[in-house]
């Protein structure tokens, strides 16, 4: 057939008349709400549905509404990773050093109550309540390319606000320098703080202008939906460009200082982590190579492992950051 | 027991439950049940059972002399044939699953990860034993050159456990890593034990 029609099923209504599946879904979920009961609560949510950002529910847990991000960079292209890939195979060594673990046993964490602590050389120190700091900005979707320094990568569309907004709110002082991020360390809940892989709690630090940076994302939730346990619920810092385990989960204190930090696997093994462990392919780990990565999902066993890129791919971005440093010195 | 132990049907179906957790790597494969990272699962599974039946393999002799029945020894090349298939499957998951066969990609590697050399020992020691396993062999080499090459299996035990220990260090995990080494420790002890005990006897 050479002429083709509307009813070939060949031809298709530009991309932007499509009904997004997220809209569609949410009135599936409207009219299942009706016949529930529960009218009231689904009819708000139908009116924020103009919130929704493109990644469709992973359908597991409470829904968390966001628009698709404007920062530079935060919407990559890449095919994003399964849903039940990204929350079975983590490293959350307080839960466990196997991958497994975190999934197997993270549902002991207590998210709630849960309250950030804001030290150190701030104008407005104290403690802020999950709720406050979930409301301080509007959620943003970001999908990022998520680097472990193992050797694997994964693509996660997380949801929050740059980690900046909340800088600003609680106003550094001139003096600090870096910012400290401290994760919560409970052996009651978490049975790898009871072993002794890390000194816990365990601590991650940025430079303030890493920190202030567009792309470092304070992160509520991941696949349109609050954070899972295992992915470090409620909140967690995202920072790209660099190794997985910058980002700390499951925060509970964040510190401004005029020192440099030591960073928890800087001090169990600093000839292997740096302060900085920004993604280089140049820069191998003293016991295994940089230079590529296999991507979770998508590279099958007889698949070459991709090439990792120069910051992650997030070199347009964060690469004047680090503009004249020795990224072998300071790795 | 020692009867069912004499009965030709022991020996196929030790060979198949050797062999069972093989066919249920390649089963899980086959319906893309291996978790988030394919290669790492397997790589790790195909290990395991190699640390799994060398433990097995060396419980042979203990259990032939404390039971005082010879027929054990009847399995006891079939085993070791085991281990040195799953140490194959081992090295096969990392050469080709994870280096995609790039020779000079291993040979990159390997410097930086000094256990595999470790395990690539043990794998040429448990290969030279596999090419002698057959019964001419041990008439061409002569018994007792045969049984130094063929004890050198203690050495591939210890080579194991330090490839095992060396390769969970990065995280302080030695949780796993001490059962194998408490079995094959109790395994190699008991042959000390029974020799120094055999040496005082005689002289």
């Amino acid at each position: 057939m050479i002429i083709q029609t509307d009813n070939s099923g060949f031809r298709h209504p530009i991309a932007s008349e499509i009904t997004p599946e997220s809209v569609y879904q949410t009135r599936r979920d409207l009219i299942r709400n009706l016949a529930a009961g529960s009218a009231g609560l689904a009819l708000t949510a139908w009116g924020a549905r103009e919130a929704h950002a493109q990644t469709p529910r992973a359908g597991q847990l409470a829904a968390l509404a966001s628009v698709p991000s404007a920062v530079p960079g935060a919407l990559t292209m890449d095919k994003l990773t399964a849903y039940k890939d990204a929350t079975s195979y983590n490293n959350f060594y307080e839960f466990g050093t196997d991958k497994s673990d975190p999934a197997k046993r993270a549902h002991t964490l207590v998210t709630q109550p849960w309250t950030v602590a804001i030290e150190g050389l701030v104008k407005k120190p104290g403690r802020y309540g999950l709720e406050d700091l979930m409301k301080l900005s509007a959620m943003e979707e970001r999908i990022y390319r998520l680097r472990c320094v193992e050797g694997w990568s994964m693509v996660i569309p997380w949801i929050g606000y740059s980690l900046a907004n909340l800088i600003r709110k609680v106003e550094p002082q001139p003096g600090a320098q870096f910012v400290e991020f401290i994760t919560q360390s409970d052996p009651k809940t978490m049975p790898g703080v009871r072993g002794g892989a890390l000194d816990w709690p365990y601590v991650e630090a940025l430079r303030m202008d890493e920190a202030m940076h567009p792309l470092t994302l304070l992160a509520f939730g991941m696949y349109g939906e609050v954070m899972p346990k295992q992915n470090g619920a409620p909140l967690r810092l995202v920072v790209p460009w660099k190794y997985g385990f910058k980002s700390g989960k499951s925060l509970v204190k964040i510190r401004f200082t005029d020192k440099q930090p030591v960073s928890s696997w800087e001090k169990a093994a600093p000839q292997e982590y740096g302060f900085y462990s920004n993604v280089n392919p140049l820069v191998d780990h003293p016991r295994w190579s940089q230079a590529t990565e296999r991507r979770i999902g998508e590279d099958g066993l007889l698949a070459k492992k991709r090439k990792t890129l120069m910051f992650n791919g997030y070199e347009a971005q964060v690469g004047q950051l680090y503009a004249g440093m020795d990224l072998k010195k300071f790795f | 027991m020692r009867a069912a132990l004499r009965h030709p049907a022991a020996w196929w179906a030790l060979l198949f439950t050797g062999l069972l957790p093989f066919f249920c790597l390649v089963g899980l494969t086959l319906q893309d049940q291996l978790g988030a990272n394919p290669t790492e699962y397997l790589t790790r599974a195909t290990g395991d059972w190699t640390l799994r039946s060398l433990c097995v393999v060396l419980a042979v002799t203990p259990l032939r002399v404390l039971s005082g029945w010879p027929e054990w020894l009847r399995f006891r090349r079939m085993l070791g044939l085991i281990t040195y298939f799953y140490a194959v499957l081992h090295l096969a998951c990392y050469a080709w699953f994870d280096m995609g066969l790039d020779l000079a990609d291993i040979l990159a590697d390997i410097p930086k990860r000094t256990f595999i050399l470790v395990g690539f020992a043990a794998w040429l020691l448990l290969t030279a034993m596999a090419l002698t396993s057959f019964n001419r062999a041990i008439r061409w080499l002569g018994a007792a050159r045969w049984r130094a090459l063929h004890r050198s299996v203690y050495a591939v035990a210890v080579l194991a456990v330090l490839h095992f220990w060396w390769m969970r260090a990065g995280k302080n995990n030695f949780a796993e890593v001490l059962v194998y080494a408490a079995v094959l420790a109790l395994l190699l002890a008991w042959r000390i034990w029974r020799r120094w005990r055999q040496t005082r006897q005689q002289g």
